[in-house]
């Protein structure tokens, strides 16, 4: 099965998206990881206001299968949770590069993305040969 | 595949299906097709299929097969009538659970012999081989394990005998819950046995190889949506049956585990009847609860059970429900406890959640009750 890297994004070795906007960093989950969780039954996230450190667990994610960590891809506070998914994480597999983003961190404006990995190598890397 | 994995014969048809397969037992097996919720649901309220073509199959026969065989089971096998089946468990002599087992009971052959099935789970299918063999009089009793060679297809839920019906001219009606029967599928021999493992109604098919593919499609073709090891472990959980390697392991007694109904201490001495019989007299000290989370945090296998902030017992088992919508537990816990119904907690990724007690089964199976009471026979 293949699934979609929109390549304006930087990926996780921990399958974490994020979409570099200024000083404002969204964050979600890749396709691939969701599609390998399963159905997924809650998603805890940190509140707003909170502080995070880039590389640190920040909440998990749950399906009927199992239970992963979500790492903080960046080091920041939180500004914003998408109350939509946390009520609804079925929904979180529909569009999870739109509608299913998780966070919005406020990020210092010289933050380096460069432990992010490309779309191309995300894929090759989960996806595998 | 999975690597050091056996494929089982339906493997062409789970990779048609794109199926997410995992190593489990030994076996490459799926985990789910669609999804695990999806596939419940239709078991709950359709109809679902399973490839169980993993489980240990032993075929037996001698003139004392079931004397022999009591000697290694609590239950009492000599009651049963040919085409009934048991569920019951091996045991170490401190009545440690060693695997959960159906006995399938045959009849008679020429000249009196006794025939029977064992159906096993497939991890433990070579330490079952040994330890009957071990026991088993060789001179007395035939041993085959056709554990390699035969397709296993568990058929279930509201609407899997009227399907299956479609398919053969055996009278699937006429099976009683927990009977079985020789018949035909396809002009060849297959064997109906109305089991399973998720709480509905329904049958597990034996049959070879080639055959089990062309029942695969055609259940197929008629709408029965095949699921994987996900469903298959959500809806037995929910249905209060216990998994062999978690809920009940060699350290386990079947008093513990909420089992003591297929145990028999009138019947004469078998392995671990010491230890059970000094067990009923005790009570056990600990034993298999239900629990159902407050919240959407999922209480997991080896998850810490807190009272009073203390640890005190362990989650054996724990998923979502998604007939409940909960998510559903069980644990060990001291009897003392349970009896009393105090408060206790669920650590989990170290903060402590709230539980509530829960009768088991988790959920109402109209022939769950039929089964147990047909059991006990």
């Amino acid at each position: 099965m293949s699934f979609d890297y929109p390549d304006d994004l930087k990926y996780m070795d921990s399958h974490e998206y994020v979409r570099l906007d200024g000083d404002i960093a969204t964050v979600g989950i890749s396709a691939f990881a969701i599609d390998q969780l399963g159905d997924i039954v809650f998603i805890e996230l940190p509140e707003i206001g909170d502080s995070l450190t880039q590389g640190e667990v920040m909440g998990n994610i749950e399906s009927v299968k199992a239970v992963e960590d979500i790492y903080a891809p960046l080091t920041g506070t939180v500004l914003e949770c998408n109350d939509t998914m946390v009520d609804a994480p079925e929904q979180l597999a529909t569009d999870p590069y739109g509608e299913g983003w998780l966070l919005k961190i406020k990020v210092g404006e010289t933050t380096d993305l460069s432990h992010g990995i490309s779309a191309a190598d995300y894929r090759a890397q989960v996806e595998g040969t | 595949m999975t690597p050091d994995s056996r494929p089982t014969p339906l493997s062409g048809q789970h990779a048609q299906l794109q199926a997410k397969m995992m190593n489990f037992g030994g076996w490459d097996m799926p985990v789910q097709y669609q999804g695990i919720t999806a596939e419940h649901h239709s078991v709950r309220q359709s109809a679902g299929m399973f490839d169980i073509s993993h489980m240990g199959k032993f075929l037996l026969a001698g003139p004392d097969l079931r004397a022999q065989l009591q000697l290694l089971v609590p239950s009492d096998l000599s009651q049963l009538v040919p085409g009934q089946a048991k569920y019951s468990v091996f045991l170490n002599p401190q009545a440690g659970i060693l695997d959960d087992l159906i006995f399938y009971f045959d009849g008679y052959a020429d000249s009196g012999i006794e025939q029977g099935k064992l159906i096993v789970n497939a991890a433990t299918t070579s330490k079952d081989k040994a330890w009957l063999l071990e026991h088993l009089d060789p001179e007395d009793i035939g041993f085959e394990d056709v554990s390699t060679e035969k397709v296993l297809i568990a058929v279930q839920g509201p609407r899997a005998i009227a399907t299956l019906q479609t398919l053969t001219p055996t009278d699937l009606k006429a099976i009683r819950p927990y009977r079985h029967q020789g018949g035909l599928l396809f002009d060849q021999a297959a064997w109906f046995a109305r089991t399973g493992y998720t709480g509905e109604d329904g049958f597990e098919v034996m049959v070879d190889p080639k055959i089990g593919q062309q029942l695969w499609q055609a259940l197929l073709d008629q709408d029965v949506v095949p699921c994987g090891l996900g469903a298959r472990d959500t809806l037995r959980l929910e249905a209060g049956m216990a998994l062999y390697g978690q809920d009940i392991t060699d350290s386990t007694t079947p008093y513990e585990a909420g089992l003591g109904w297929l145990v028999n201490l009138d019947k004469g001495k078998f392995i671990g009847s010491e230890a059970l019989q000094a067990q009923q007299e005790q009570g056990p000290e600990r034993q298999l609860v239900g629990l159902q989370m407050q919240g959407r945090h999922i209480a997991r296998h080896d998850y810490p059970v807190l009272a009073e902030g203390q640890e005190i017992g362990i989650i054996t088992s724990g998923t979502f429900s998604p007939t409940l919508g909960k998510a559903i537990a069980l644990a060990y816990v001291p009897s003392p406890l349970a009896e009393l119904g105090q408060e206790l907690a669920v650590l989990i990724r170290g903060k402590p959640k709230l539980p509530r007690w829960s009768n088991l089964p988790f959920i109402v199976v109209p022939n769950l009750e039929k089964l147990r009471d047909n059991r006990h026979c």
